[in-house]
């Protein structure tokens, strides 16, 4: 007999056992309740992803596409080749503004020729549609082909920002009447143009390639020249972060007595993986910038921050497959006569190599679209247009980051370069994605489970 | 490229120690590999090690070193009376350093002749380096050109007295290392010995990290504090730099500051723990294998996705929304798209992924003995989340919260995008407010002078984040240990 048979206080139970009582039913209620905000929370979760995909793709996918105008342009030698010798120095005196009017009146005549009728009858006036870049881009061709002047030739030109917007529903009508830059009648004119098939999208090489461009003429801008800044700084990573992080990591998991020193080493470690990028960013000035005087915006230096900043990534990973290579490994080798050092690096380093790797790669792709510490050292705030030449420049001329050239365009006033920026990060978006596609593949197809 | 072509000539003096020393040893034991103490290749790597370490190190010392040397060498020749009103002597001596590098990179490019480059004519030196592209400031005066020769010619000297001095090193480290290159000699424990200091080496390297760190903030805080008073950094309540004027006239408390990162931190953590911890407890405890193998790795992609892509959502995609719902049209409390609301959502999102995995793996700690018993008693499954395992999961789940609040306030690029400029004290969330690393950021970027207060000042703040940082993942990683040794 137990208390509780004889308590009063106890309710006894009537009823069948079948049917639940109130109270279970409450408590069975509350039961489910729990379980919907565990399912609801996950759905937030991939709700946000879902959104944030969404955004980047809708938002992205059109900097892929380009406007352009084609037309036979009339390179008239009386405009630019005065003395008729077809001598590219002498010919290189005539400025982007002589080709203009050239442009421009192939355009007129282009209009005309379609039998579009619009007010606009002056060649002046097709300035709006063409982006500025135009003159450079047929000055360029011409200079190279000398022969050219004197000939009517084919080119298919980038169409100005706020066509190529209206053309992609960026630019609507209504925000035209405030707009300086463009008018309605250019608009009809466009819309003509586009059924007369002179304008019309393509797809956006300039933008994977090209250089960034001046604030004016977000229709120019690449990521090309910013790509190649950040393909150098990854290389001083990797040449920098992958031998220091695997020595460091050995000497910590294989040779490391218990003492002070090596305790100091661990804190220090976890530690700085917690320590805010932008704290190694302020390091990178005071000491690369502000002591060792190295050369301000050059990749090396956001390659040396950026090999400060993952190195305990790279470390932790390491030490982690180290540790997963069973000691058996090291008792054989150490049984049949290998010193120590060539039982680490004979046999448990080769057998941790692909988990290095992965390790490894991840910590790439996290410096990749690292931008905190790249605004400090100077990677923004101007434009990189010039590809390095050569591999020196590449490493100490100044250049511009992938993330960083997009923050630089989030920052511009001009609402093109967002579209600019969108596409940037599904650029960057692929890179980091194949990086950790090729960590996955690494570590399904060579990891061994012991 | 000296510097390149030095290190060049140091390698192949290695490698030629590298087979010398293998074949020297090889031959003293009469080419029979049985009569010697090591494999051949220690003795060739014994060389090259002992040509190529102290040569390199010797080389990133004297890098080091001999800028400073010239430096100091060099200000004393600089009078009293260059030193204008309101510079200092660094000042002037990165001029006369701009104008040396000037120099020799104009003569480099054969845009300046030599007699102009050695004379010391300072019109006529200032007309060339601007003909030829080169940043000079203003018009060179005579001491600071005569201090950029001196320069020119110290730095001239010590490159080639360097050159030697490494490549000797080099050649000595040779010999010693083939001297020793000898069937007794014990090759391999050397060796050993030698790349165990190397490993000891690249372990230090975080320790330098954290020194780099904590001088490079230090030295700089202790300029900002003597030229602008610690008191008012601390209480001030008002942020606003003045950029005509320098020093007196701005205003820099760390207080507004604080409390946007704070503000935006708690917004960040009320999206964050809520969801993050249902989703653990949730994948933990409810969800099957297949739902889990689905829906984990998922959320974990948020985690990978780089922050400037959350600061570009915040403020085209979350910014407008919220802009929408709160702005004019609606209930008009939003002025624009920057707001606290707009960065914290943002960080929220970024967060999530990492309070549920710290979470997931903390919950799945609890031994399962603590379940089974909660189960026997007839408790149903959310009466043993809610009061068996969250009580014993949550020094850990407040361990997990600390560090993601470490990130919260480090974090950078949301912020920047997102949050806006002004620094205000106010409790509505949908104003725009600022936060340190924010103003870390706009203090210090596109002004290369260090020496006004308004760029000093970034120091002070980049010092006051790292302590807080450092002390809430401390305390973290404190609760989270002490919490574990409980069930071991």
């Amino acid at each position: 007999m137990t208390d509780a048979s004889i308590n009063p206080a106890v309710p006894k139970r009537h009823g069948s056992l079948m049917s639940a009582d109130a109270r279970t039913a409450k408590r069975n209620a509350a039961e489910k309740r729990f379980q919907m905000y565990g399912m609801a929370a996950i759905g937030a979760g991939l709700f946000f992803l879902v959104v944030l995909i969404g955004a980047i793709l809708s938002s992205g996918i059109g900097a892929f596409q380009q406007t352009f105008i084609t037309v036979p342009v009339y390179l008239d030698e009386a405009k630019l080749d005065k003395k008729g010798n077809r001598d590219p120095a002498e010919m290189a005196k005539v400025s982007t503004f002589g080709y203009n009017p050239l442009i421009q009146k192939a355009v007129l005549a282009a209009v005309e020729e379609a039998g579009i009728e619009t007010p606009l009858k002056k060649s002046k006036n097709m300035k709006a549609l063409l982006s500025a870049s135009a003159a450079a881009q047929v000055r360029d061709v011409v200079l190279a082909n000398p022969d050219m002047v004197g000939q009517t030739v084919e080119f298919r030109m980038l169409a100005s920002s706020r066509v190529d917007g209206y053309l992609k529903g960026r630019v609507q009508r209504e925000d035209v009447a405030r707009d300086k830059n463009i008018d309605a009648e250019h608009l009809d004119l466009t819309d003509a143009l586009r059924e007369a098939g002179i304008v019309s999208k393509g797809f956006n090489a300039g933008f994977i390639f090209g250089a960034d461009a001046s604030e004016s003429r977000p229709e120019q801008a690449g990521l090309g020249v910013s790509m190649l800044g950040s393909f150098f700084m990854m290389i001083v990573v990797l040449v920098l972060s992958l031998p220091i992080g695997v020595a460091a990591s050995i000497y910590l998991e294989e040779f490391a007595p218990q003492n002070r020193w090596t305790d100091l080493i661990e804190v220090n470690i976890a530690n700085l993986a917690a320590v805010p990028s932008i704290v190694f960013g302020i390091l990178g000035l005071a000491v690369f910038i502000q002591f060792a005087h190295l050369p301000q915006s050059a990749p090396l230096v956001g390659g040396l921050v950026l090999t400060l900043m993952t190195l305990p990534t790279i470390i932790i990973s390491t030490r982690a497959s180290l540790k997963a290579v069973p000691p058996s490994i090291r008792d054989a080798a150490l049984g049949i006569g290998a010193s120590k050092m060539q039982a680490t690096f004979h046999h448990v380093l080769p057998l941790a190599m692909p988990g290095i790797l992965t390790g490894t790669i991840i910590g790439l792709a996290q410096a990749l679209g690292e931008t905190a510490p790249l605004l400090l050292i100077g990677m923004v705030g101007y434009i990189a247009t010039n590809v390095p030449d050569g591999i020196a420049a590449g490493f100490l001329s100044p250049n511009s980051a992938m993330p960083a050239q997009i923050y630089e365009w989030a920052k511009r006033a001009d609402p093109a370069y967002y579209e600019r920026a969108w596409g940037g990060i599904i650029i960057l978006l692929v890179f980091l994605l194949t990086m950790n596609l090729i960590a996955i593949i690494l570590r399904r197809r060579f990891e061994r489970r012991w | 490229m000296p510097l390149l072509w030095l290190i060049v000539i140091v390698l192949v003096i290695a490698a030629a120690g590298y087979v010398l020393g293998r074949s020297r040893a090889l031959s003293s034991a009469g080419g029979e590999i049985r009569g010697m103490h090591s494999l051949p290749s220690y003795y060739g790597s014994n060389a090259m090690m002992k040509s190529v370490v102290p040569a390199f190190l010797l080389l990133v010392v004297w890098l080091i070193a001999q800028p400073i040397w010239i430096n100091m060498s060099v200000s004393g020749m600089i009078p009293e009376s260059e030193v204008a009103e309101g510079s200092n002597l660094g000042l002037v001596m990165s001029e006369v350093r701009r104008t040396a590098d000037g120099i020799d990179a104009a003569t480099a490019e054969g845009l300046m002749t030599q007699t102009v480059a050695n004379g010391s004519d300072p019109a006529a030196v200032t007309a060339a380096l601007k003909d030829a592209g080169k940043i000079v400031t203003n018009e060179l005066t005579a001491p600071i050109l005569a201090a950029a020769q001196e320069w020119r010619a110290e730095q001239k000297n010590g490159t080639l007295f360097m050159t030697i001095a490494v490549i000797a090193i080099a050649v000595l480290g040779l010999l010693w290392g083939l001297k020793e290159a000898h069937a007794d000699f014990r090759a391999r424990n050397t060796v050993e010995r030698g790349i165990k200091a190397i490993l000891i080496a690249a372990a230090s390297i975080a320790i330098l990290t954290t020194i780099g760190i904590v001088l490079s903030l230090i030295f700089n805080t202790i300029e900002f504090f003597s030229l602008y008073p610690a008191s008012e950094f601390f209480t001030l309540l008002e942020w606003a730099p003045s950029f005509s004027g320098r020093g007196g006239a701005s205003a820099l408390g760390i207080l507004p500051l604080l409390w946007g990162t704070l503000y935006i931190s708690i917004v960040a953590l009320l999206v964050a723990v809520p969801i993050g911890l249902f989703a653990a407890v949730y994948l933990s405890e409810y969800a099957g294998p297949k739902t889990r193998a689905f829906a984990k790795p998922l959320l974990e992609v948020l985690a990978g996705i780089p922050t400037i892509v959350y600061g570009l959502f915040a403020l085209l995609t979350i910014g407008p929304i919220l802009l929408t719902v709160f702005g004019d049209e609606g209930t008009g409390w939003m002025q624009g798209q920057r707001a606290v609301m707009t960065a914290g959502i943002a960080m929220g999102i970024m967060l999530i992924p990492f309070v549920s995995s710290l979470s997931d793996d903390i919950i799945n700690a609890v031994p399962q003995a603590m379940r089974d018993g909660s189960y026997g008693l007839g408790a149903t499954k959310s009466e043993t989340i809610k009061q068996v395992i969250l009580p014993a999961a949550l020094p850990g789940i407040v361990g997990a919260v600390l560090l993601a609040a470490s990130r919260a306030i480090g974090e950078t690029m949301i912020v920047v995008l997102g949050a806006g400029a002004a620094a205000r004290l106010s409790l509505n969330p949908f104003e725009a407010m600022t936060t340190v690393t924010a103003k870390i950021v706009s203090q210090l970027t596109g002004d290369s002078d260090f020496a006004s207060p308004e760029a000093l000042v970034a120091f002070a703040l980049g010092m006051s984040l790292f302590i807080l940082t450092l002390g809430l993942n401390v305390l973290a990683l404190y609760i989270v240990r002490k919490y574990r040794e409980q069930y071991d």
